[in-house]
């Protein structure tokens, strides 16, 4: 091939690559731009590019017509309810799959491991009226108890992948020492799986921060509601008011970017490691 | 000294005497161990499922005694007594079949490119991944202003470069390609793990095809897609099983309209079940949905052996 060949590959590689990654980031900028301005900026033809003035009013909307500070607070709530259950049970959980010997073991977990092929709609309705029994409807039980028993089979998986490359060593080690399982699990399998762990949680933070459905489907109380919700309702109090709508969608996007950015890294190494995509 | 040998002395202990007690131990301890993962199991996935069975055969709703009516919610459903099911069924499929190859091809794509040794790969991964960080109802709502027919921006560029103007997710006909075109917004979460699989191709593969005088074409085509066709599968089926249970953008979007046009599947289940309190019948529907996501990842496994190819399985 011949240099000036090679030149333009490389040109059209680039080509190609910013304006992908800029028609990405084209919505962003529409929806910071579209959050700054008033009424009449919004339907000016033909549109401007920067808002001028900018409007701050926007932003105080939302906590002013619906209690977006509540909002916030109780995501918040739910958010780290389902995070302390999650880390807390899959790892525990996935230390007893990969590093303790017991009767049946991977037998169980086989049988744990069919439930990731289950579309939640089966179980969505059984599982409503079972919580609606219990009178805990319209409560956050519903979105955060199920964390603490085995914060998801897919976690436990990786984990327990992760887990199963750690020396065994380790443990005999312990043993001789007089420790028990639960030294080697404290002590030496959770700091060395902190990365993991790690990507697990935030996956689980982003999951549930943007988590639609569940709030849906259990909370009816309008001071219950969490951020995803209150945005809905908003969208039905201001059809067509743009420059609100985006200012509201912004508080609800912001605190997932900020999480994204600062720990990017180990996120896209995550993803690229297991899988999942959030 | 003293502690080696008193390590050595209990290393003795554990070999002979306890051995068997610390077995019986670490089973129930393991037991116990794994005990809220099973209960969870059961609670929260076996105990709903089975029950959700037998709710699809009784005609329960919200504060009535379910009746067990046998399997006539299904009949209800295929005899076409219920429109909505067969509408529900085909607007799903069109937007699976059309938006899970798109994804693919996109996503294989640009993360090809991105495995060319490019400058500011971060700056791009991270540009392409961003939009999959977004919560759904806050695209939902920056999407729903870009596809307004009067001033949203994307018929004001079609008016500019004078190009016929869009209905989007306003007409009957053109909504599902719309949320089609909105999920490869999102093509990124698939491109990283794309990018991943390509990592891990070794360059000597490459380098010999360079030797025979192949070009970029017999790359790809020998080295490339063979290598990385795991990949691709395990996408396809993620990309199956995500595209047949979309929700937030027909509810939140479209309401399943115009005309039923986005009437997807898992919206006209919620439908039933939450709005209309027809519960027994919801939960037919799940296992409907069930059944099908299980058929089409039976026959994705069963074409799978004549294109994915996994190293060392030698062929």
């Amino acid at each position: 091939m011949t240099t000036s060949a090679f030149r333009w590959q490389r040109v059209l590689l680039y080509a190609v690559l910013i304006i992908g990654s800029l028609l990405c980031l084209f919505p962003f900028y529409w929806l910071v731009r579209s959050s700054m301005m008033d009424l009449a900026q919004i339907f000016e033809m033909p549109p401007k590019w920067i808002p001028e003035p900018f409007v701050w009013r926007n932003f105080i909307e939302p906590f002013e017509q619906l209690p977006f500070g509540r909002y916030f607070l109780n995501t918040l709530i739910i958010v780290v309810g389902t995070l302390i259950g999650t880390l807390l049970s899959s790892t525990i959980a996935a230390y007893s799959f990969s590093r303790m010997k017991w009767v049946g073991r991977d037998k169980v977990f086989a049988i744990l491991l069919t439930s990731m092929m289950l579309p939640f709609a089966v179980t969505l309705i059984p599982t409503f009226i079972g919580w609606q029994s219990l009178g805990l409807i319209n409560s956050y039980a519903p979105l955060i108890v199920p964390a603490f028993f085995g914060g998801g089979v897919f976690n436990i998986f990786l984990l327990r992948q992760f887990y199963m490359t750690l020396p065994r060593e380790l443990d005999e080690a312990v043993f001789v020492d007089g420790g028990n399982h639960f030294t080697i699990f404290t002590r030496i399998i959770l700091p060395l799986s902190r990365s993991a762990v790690l990507v697990i949680g935030l996956f689980t933070f982003l999951n549930t921060w943007n988590d639609f459905m569940g709030p849906l489907v259990y909370l009816n109380d309008e001071s219950k509601f969490t951020l995803a919700i209150g945005l809905q309702q908003f969208q039905g109090m201001y059809t067509a008011q743009w420059g609100v709508l985006m200012a509201a969608s912004l508080i609800i996007v912001l605190p997932a970017i900020l999480l994204f950015v600062i720990f990017q890294r180990y996120l896209i190494e995550g993803i690229a490691l297991t899988g999942i995509k959030g | 000294m003293q502690s080696m040998t008193e390590t050595a002395q209990r290393r003795q202990t554990i070999s002979k005497s306890s051995l068997s007690s610390i077995r019986r131990r670490e089973n129930w301890l393991g037991w116990l161990f794994a005990a809220p993962a099973i209960l969870g199991f059961i609670i929260f996935v076996f105990g709903p499922m089975i029950a959700s069975l037998w709710l699809s055969m009784t005609d329960y709703k919200v504060a009535s005694t379910p009746h067990f009516v046998g399997l006539e919610n299904y009949r209800n459903l295929f005899n076409g007594t219920d429109a909505f099911f067969y509408k529900s069924l085909g607007v799903t499929l069109y937007y699976v079949i059309l938006s899970v190859p798109l994804q693919i091809i996109v996503a294989f794509f640009l993360a090809i490119l991105l495995n060319q040794k490019v400058k500011g790969l971060t700056f791009f991964r991270t540009a392409f991944y961003l939009p999959t960080i977004v919560p759904l109802i806050a695209s939902s709502m920056v999407w729903l202003w870009l596809f307004d027919p009067d001033m949203g921006l994307l018929n004001i560029i079609m008016r500019a470069l004078h190009l016929p103007e869009s209905q989007w997710i306003y007409s009957e006909t053109t909504v599902v390609p719309t949320l089609v075109l909105m999920s490869l917004w999102t093509v990124g979460g698939t491109m990283v793990i794309f990018l991943a699989g390509l990592k891990d191709i070794p360059d000597h593969y490459y380098e010999a095809i360079e030797i025979d005088g192949g070009n970029a074409l017999h790359k790809l085509l020998y080295i490339t897609i063979p290598l990385t066709s795991p990949t691709i599968f395990f996408n396809t089926i993620m990309g199956f099983i995500g595209g047949f249970q979309v929700f937030v953008q027909p509810y939140v979007m479209t309401q399943g309209g115009p005309n039923n046009g986005s009437l997807f599947y898992i919206f006209y289940l919620f439908r039933e079940a939450f709005t209309f309190s027809n519960m027994g019948y919801a939960c037919a529907i799940a296992w409907v949905l069930f059944i099908v996501i299980m058929l089409f990842t039976f026959l994705l496994f069963r074409t799978s052996q004549k294109w994915v190819y996994y190293e060392g399985e030698g062929r």
